[in-house]
Formats: structure tokens, sequence, C-alpha cells
């Protein structure tokens, strides 16, 4: 047990080579599993791949130590998108600090919002209505089919079926819509606040997501059809990849591809948040844990994502749509000019903030790419001291080196595809 | 989560354990239970509570690190535990110095802590002993310096151009 500093070690010492062994006459290392004529004794070889390669999904950077076509150790290296989003927001107002963490994972913004005002809300112990329980579950599940069409299609366009990039993009260009029209911007809304969300719904809305909701079931029939009869497609899913349930757990694996091992794990389930116990939905799972589960448990829950969105728009209850507690959100725009009380509330609000007394708590939602925690320590100031993500695509991608080692290099594309990482989120 | 009253039942079979001075408090905040313990007792009580406990938390959701400046010890360390078959979650704390910031590392338990402990050791400076690869994650490998410590200034850093490299300390690395 060393207990010194690696600091103190240059710089150059530090700098790892990873070079394995060569495969030894000993017998301990694994056999060359991709055909017989790989020799025993074939050099190994270092490479970089990334961090600008068009199939690692951002600018990851992987080091890879080959035999030929086959994968005998991968290190991914990660930190090329820091941008200290987590210091940052300790120098914002909580309000502020929404703005900033939509940034970290940029496919699922409304879930970094989401679990940020949840940790807040549990802070300043805040209800929300119920009408923005039920604004929140509408927009965090289209968020959740933009981000899976997104994965989807972009595997497909790594694994050669190129023309589904563009059916999937031309879907997520019509959810981006109606988040244009709800909060304003297509990406990056800042829509929830602490407390509910800025502002209702504009007329329309309503008969635009029930349009979506009649389309889609088609369109996804349509990309399983394409993507389920090709033989290419489901020869490099099938079977490759497979991680199994204890490991995944012990790496603190969680969302789809804990699912695609048949473990049903899922938080809007386990322990629902903003009314998600009252929708009917189910959990897909997967049977084997290869990549083709995973790529069915993503379009499964799809599926699933569209009833619970139909569900809502039936169920969503009248009432305010943000919390009425004028120390925390603002006061409607109307009362200023008859009010001095809200004219009070609103300039504290917008030039200090709210405080928020001194404490810590962690929330954790389920994200597109499984546990999105969220932990928050208040100081009694109006900014947060300290503001952590756990975001999963940071934790999920240590299962790539179980899942992309001894496979060849092509799988290994696949793997990255359906670990679905978004770097802006691992690097925050 | 565990209530109070089910907080200080953990507390009081840790203690029993692995010995009075393990556990130092227990906090129960707006229905978020966490168990205080002692630095080096860690490892311990988070494989105590994972392997061995009749109620086991076997799953490590989370780590942070955070910087409480300023109080002493400065520095916190989080263990997020849930437990999934009765959807528990425990929040194992522990805090230490900035002159001493030595943790046990749980990678042996939880294989997944290890970039989270890569990632808190990056910020916060907090070594975790026995963790197999303890590097930077997110900054560069030739960074100095803690930045998510509270004390450490946002920007005012030196951004190296062709007219300041020789300036810059160790611009040949």
């Amino acid at each position: 047990m060393s207990s010194r500093n690696p600091l103190d070690v240059p710089y150059r010492e530090r700098e790892r080579s990873i070079t394995l062994e060569r495969m030894g006459a000993d017998g301990d290392e694994q056999a060359p599993q991709y055909g017989t004529e790989v020799e025993p004794d074939t050099e190994l070889f270092t490479i970089n791949m990334g961090p600008h390669h068009p199939a690692t999904h951002g600018v990851l950077r992987l080091l890879l130590t080959i035999e030929g076509e086959v994968v005998r150790d991968l290190t991914p290296l990660v930190g090329y998108v820091h941008t200290g989003i987590e210091k940052s927001c300790e120098d914002q107002q909580y309000w502020k600090a929404i703005t900033f963490v939509e940034r970290m994972d940029y496919l699922s913004y409304y879930f970094n919002a989401m679990a940020y005002c949840m940790v807040v809300e549990t802070l300043l112990d805040e209800e929300v209505p119920p009408r923005a329980q039920y604004l929140r579950v509408i927009h965090l599940e289209l968020n959740r089919i933009a981000s899976h069409l997104f994965s989807v299609g972009t595997s497909a366009l790594d694994l050669g079926a190129m023309s589904m990039i563009f059916y999937t993009l031309r879907d997520r260009e019509l959810i981006l819509d109606l988040f244009e029209m709800s909060g304003g911007q297509r990406m990056h809304p800042r829509y929830f606040q602490v407390g509910g969300v800025v502002e209702d719904i504009p007329p329309g809305f309503e008969a635009k997501v029930r349009g979506f909701i009649r389309a889609m079931p088609a369109r996804i029939d349509q990309y399983e059809a394409i993507l389920d009869k090709n033989e290419i497609f489901l020869q490099r899913m099938r079977h490759v990849g497979v991680v199994s349930r204890e490991q995944l757990l012990g790496l603190g694996v969680t969302g789809p591809l804990l699912r695609a091992t048949g473990d049903p794990w899922d938080l809007r389930k386990a322990a629902p948040y903003s009314s998600y116990e009252h929708f009917d939905f189910k959990i897909p799972v997967g049977t084997v844990g290869d990549h083709y589960d995973r790529y069915r448990v993503r379009m499964a829950e799809m599926r699933e994502s569209l009833r619970i969105v139909e569900q809502a728009l039936d169920g969503l209850p009248e009432g305010p749509y943000i919390t009425s507690n004028r120390k925390v959100a603002l006061p409607p725009r109307d009362e200023l000019a008859t009010s001095m009380e809200a004219l009070i509330h609103h300039f504290k609000l917008v030039t200090e903030g709210f405080r928020v007394p001194p404490g810590e708590a962690y929330v954790a939602i389920e994200s597109p790419r499984g546990e999105l925690g969220c932990f928050v320590v208040a100081d009694g100031s109006a900014k947060p001291a300290r503001v952590h993500m756990r975001d999963p695509s940071f934790v999920n991608l240590q299962s790539l080196k179980p899942m992309g080692e001894n496979t060849l290099i092509a799988d290994l594309i696949a793997s990255i595809a359906m670990l679905d990482p978004i770097l802006g989120g691992i690097d925050r | 989560m565990p209530d109070g009253t089910g907080l200080e039942l953990i507390a009081q079979r840790v203690r029993a354990r692995l010995g009075e001075s393990s556990v130092t408090g227990t906090a129960y905040y707006r229905e978020q239970a966490t168990l205080e313990v002692e630095p080096r007792s860690v490892r311990d009580v988070v494989t105590f509570l994972a392997r061995e406990d009749d109620e086991p938390f076997e799953f490590l959701a989370s780590l942070h690190g955070c910087d409480y400046y300023p109080a002493e010890p400065r520095l916190g360390v989080h263990y997020q535990l849930m437990s999934r078959a009765r959807v528990e979650r425990l929040n194992v704390k522990t805090r230490v110095s900035v002159e001493a910031p030595t943790v046990p590392s749980v990678v042996e338990t939880f294989p997944g802590a290890n970039f989270q402990e890569r990632e808190v050791y990056d910020f916060f400076g907090v070594i975790f002993d026995g963790h197999p690869d303890l590097r930077r994650i997110l900054m560069p490998e030739d960074y100095e310096g803690f930045p998510q410590r509270r004390d450490f200034p946002m920007g005012g850093e030196d951004v190296l151009f062709t007219f300041n490299e020789h300036k810059v300390p160790r611009w040949y690395e």
C-alpha cells in the first residue's frame, strides 16, 4: 500500500506506455479468437483511435493495443472537452446554473436540468405543482426519444447503414420543433425552472405532440424494417460485446446497457419521481446482453416513451405550472404593475437570487443513458458551493474495456456506438 | 431511504463490527441519510455495508468530492450507496484535511469507482490509497493544482502563445 503522491513522479515517467506482453508460451494469455492464422508471436501495436475519429461520437480518444485486427487492450482517455462547468456553477446563482448544467450532456439537456432542479427543490423542500410535473414528464420523454433516435441513427451510420441517420434526424427535427414551440429554443431551452417550468405550453402544442405520437410508431416500424432485416447489421450486432450482468453492476453501469442483460432496473419504476407512478409503461429488457439487445431495448423504450407522453397529455392536470412561492419563482409579469410586493420579489430574485439553507443532497433520475445523479452542497448563500453530476456516460465508459477487449476493431466501433457516450457529459 | 431510526441502526451495526471510532456521526436531512465515518475506515465500512451487512447496500451509485472551505477538515468524499432490492440510498461521507488528504480506495469492492476516484483526485487532490491507476482524468496530466478546490481561482491562467512559451513554466514538456 503506497501513499505517495503520484504528482511527485516526473511527468514523462508517469505517462504510461501501454504495451502488453507478447503472447507467451506459458499459456495464461488468452488464445486468439479470430481465426487460427493469427501467429502467437505477432507483434503488438499501440495506436490512437481518436480524438478526432468520426466514429467515436465526440472527442473520445482510445489507446488501442492491437494484434493484427484484434484489440488486446484499450484505455479510454477523456478530458478533451472539459470546460469546467461544475466550477462555473459555483460562481452562479442557483437559477442561473441551470443554463450551465444543460450544456453537459448535450443530447439529453432536459434531463440535466431536471436532476439539478430536483436536487435544489429537495434542498429548499419545495413542492412542484402537478401540472409542472406532467409538463416535465412530457418534455423528458420527448427528449428521451430524440436522444435514442440520435443514438440509433449514428450507430447505424457507424455500421455502414448511412440512410438511417437521415431518417432518424428527420424525426428528431420534429421533436426539436416541439421544444422550440414550448421553450423557445431547439436545444438547451432552459425550460425547467426550480419549482416548475418557465411557462405553460402554448396553444397548439398539444395537437402537434399528438400528431407526432400518431406518426412515430409507424416510423419506428420502418426503422426496424430497415435494420432488423439487414443481414450485415445483424451479423455485426448479434453476440458481440457481451458483458455479464454482474460485471456491469460492479462497474456501476445503468441504463439500456444494464437492461439489455435482462435486469429491469429503471429509476422511473423503482423510485418514481415527478409523477412517473401515474403512468402505465413497461421496462424493455434484453436476454443475452449483446449489442443487438441494446439496440432493441432502445427501440422499445422509444415506444414506451410515446405511451407515457400520450398518457401525460391525456391526464394533464389544470393548475399552476410553477410553484406559487414567490421566494423561489418569479411573480407573474402582470402583477408587477400593481403589486409592490411582486416588484420587490422580482427585484430580489433577479439580482440576488434565492438563498438555499445549508445542507447537501443527491438526487438521481433515469436519463437515456442510465442513472443521472446530481449532488449539490449548499452553504446558505445564493450560489451553490458544489455541483457534481454523476453522468451515466462517464461511469458507463468503464465498461468499454470488457466490451471491446479481444474483439475486432470493427466490433469496437459497434461497442462505442452501443455504449452511446456523450463526451460533453463525460468531460463536463 | 432508511429513515432516521434505520440510519441509527446501521450506525450501530457498523460500530459493533468495526469499532466505536469508525462512525463519527449521522445526519438525516431532507429524507436523505448520511453516515459520517473516519477516513481510515472508509473502505471497511463501505465493504461491510456492501457485502456483510444484513441489509446490504450492494451498488455504488456515485462518488463525489467537495470542498467545505473554510470549515476544517476541508475536503469531503461522499459515497452514494444504493440497495437495488429495497430501493434505498445511503450516503457515506468522510472528511479529510488538505494537509493529509488520504482515503483508502474502494476500487476492490466497486470496480466502477475507478474513474470517479480519479476524478476526485483530479479536482480535489484527495489521494486514494490502493487505487490501481491514480492519475488525472479530465485535466491535462501536467496540470498543477486542484481546480475544484474553493480557493482555486476561476480564470487567470496563462495562455500559451509563441511569444511567451519560454516564460511558462515547464513549457518544454
